[in-house]
């Protein structure tokens, strides 16, 4: 069987930057296996601009922003190959892989898994009223038309208000369709506030807060959608309903990270639907490092790229054979926080800071983020508001860590 | 009476309020305070689509207006955008339509498609 030092799955953006990175670091001997015809995953469909602000310091589109990291992996000659599927991943870094080219089995040294995310369906938010053709995930749509050149329908509702929902809503407006409204559960929307104005309030598109899509009607063909008004509780309120006529409805309600092949793996799961790394992005299999979506959904690439280049640097010292200090501590979610990335942080080092990445479970205002050990505060942080929306980042200076067993707790603390 | 705005310069989506004066508040950087003035006087957007692509990959090219067009133009700027076709090679950069619409800008591919 052959042996490659550095496998990376996943040849979009997280997955460039990682072997961009450990190339850098002197790695050599790297394998891309992409699945799709062509590098760049995701943001080869994400025509839109917006992108680069953080790594670039200019405003790219999607393709732009992924060519800029397909020029750095054919520069240093990064090889890659394409329509390869890994089928599965041993425990002891066997990867299972076919292409056109035939099946393959190959020995990693070490790997990086950048498999990214996929889309919530209707089934799992088991959404009432029949199936027809006609109703299917924002992402999906975005594909056919970005990709392919199929406007997927004439006349839409949205559920969802995550960025893709509203990406799209400006989308096949633009195309010609029209979008008769987009329906969000929640009291308030998951996509970016610009987005809300660029992609809705520039189209007098309606924003339905709680609200729910409670009637899916067609035989065969989508014929209508029906909403409705929801409680505290999220429930329907009856009498509520109303009844848009519509050959399409996109859903866009949601992301989850792609992670079956490290969960076959054995690769303990983590509160993101991700695996549990440590902040060189190391899961719990020694050698296997995880980063982008497939590690927590991001909101922006950018985040996703410094990911990458940490996953792409710590594999270069694993293979180089540099040891990590043996000193690690947990870091906990408390109250008011959905999760926190990483799950562990090396302390054997003082210096320099912990990075933590987290996202709150509610939208809140006038609020401090309180980073604890036990019962002693170590830091406290006023947040004028603070949305699930937005992923935030913090820097903890290591030094202000009391000691190194009891684990780090980001909690939400309402202020006095 | 001020207008309250959300900026959509970048994704941080500040809450800006710009008075008569064109006085602009609530923004976190020089960007946001020039997004405002511009967006009360003159509302300028970037415009990305597809034009059509004989490329064996896609079947369509990615493309941009390579500067701001009116917002009110935005759906003149989309119809010459349904008309255009990109030839293979096509790289990024490359002009698919010079002076998109009459706006004074061009009409850009945002990446290579080369079969």
């Amino acid at each position: 069987m052959k042996t490659i030092d550095l496998v990376i799955i996943g040849g979009g953006s997280a997955g460039m930057a990682a072997a961009v990175s450990a190339y850098d670091q002197g790695i050599r001997d790297i394998l891309i296996l992409e699945r799709s015809d062509v590098l760049g995953g995701i943001l080869n469909q994400c025509i839109h601009n917006g992108f680069g602000l953080h790594e670039f310091k200019e405003e790219l589109t999607g393709p732009e922003f992924l060519f800029r990291f397909v020029d750095q992996v054919k520069e240093r000659k990064i090889p890659y190959e394409l329509q390869a599927t890994v089928l599965s991943i041993s425990p002891n870094k066997v990867v299972s892989y076919i292409s056109p080219k035939g099946s393959f089995e190959i020995q990693a040294k070490a790997l990086v898994v950048a498999t990214g995310c996929y889309e919530r369906s209707a089934g799992a938010i088991g959404m009432p009223g029949e199936r027809p053709a006609g109703v299917i995930s924002a992402g999906q749509a975005q594909l056919y038309l970005n990709q392919h050149g199929y406007l997927v329908g004439k006349k839409v509702f949205i559920l969802g208000s995550g960025d893709i929902g509203l990406i799209m809503a400006r989308r096949m407006t633009l195309e010609g369709a029209k979008v008769l409204g987009v329906a969000e559960l929640m009291p308030y929307s998951n996509g970016l506030e610009r987005n809300i104005q660029q992609c809705l309030k520039d189209f007098n598109i309606p924003l339905y807060l709680s609200h729910t899509v409670t009637n899916v009607i067609g035989k065969g063909k989508l014929e209508a959608i029906e909403i409705s008004q929801v409680d505290e509780h999220l429930q329907p309120v009856k009498g509520t309903e109303k009844r848009f006529d519509v050959d399409t409805l996109l859903l866009s309600i949601g992301l989850i990270p792609n992670n079956g092949l490290l969960d076959k793996m054995g690769a303990k799961k983590g509160k993101t639907r991700g695996s549990e790394v440590d902040d060189s992005l190391e899961t719990t299999i020694p050698g296997v490092f995880s980063c982008g979506n497939v590690l927590h959904v991001h909101d922006l690439v950018d985040y996703v790229v410094a990911e990458g280049k940490t996953a792409g640097i710590s594999a270069a010292k694993y293979l180089k054979g540099e040891e990590k200090g043996h000193k690690e501590i947990e870091t906990i979610a408390g109250p008011g926080i959905g999760y926190v990335v990483p799950s562990r942080v090396n302390v054997e080092d003082k210096e320099g800071s912990v990075e933590l990445k987290f996202r709150v479970s509610r939208p809140s205002k006038n609020v401090y983020v309180e980073y604890s050990q036990g019962d002693k505060v170590l830091m406290k942080v006023l947040k004028l508001a603070i949305i699930p929306s937005e992923m935030e980042i913090f820097k903890l200076p290591k030094k202000l860590l009391i000691n190194d067993q009891e684990p780090i707790k980001v909690s939400l603390v309402a202020k006095e | 009476m001020a207008i309250e705005l959300t900026c959509i310069v970048c994704p941080r989506g500040c809450r800006l309020l710009v008075d008569e004066n064109l006085n602009v508040t609530g923004n976190s950087c020089p960007r946001g305070a020039a997004y405002g003035k511009q967006e009360i006087m003159d509302p300028r957007r970037t415009l990305t689509s597809t034009v059509r692509c004989d490329s064996k990959q896609f079947s369509v090219c990615p493309v941009k207006t390579s500067g701001t067009v009116p917002k009110d133009k935005v759906l003149d700027v989309m119809k010459a955008v349904n008309g255009a076709v990109a030839k293979t090679p096509v790289h990024r950069g490359d002009i698919i339509v010079k002076d998109i619409a009459g706006t004074g800008v061009d009409l850009v591919a945002t990446r290579d498609l080369i079969d």
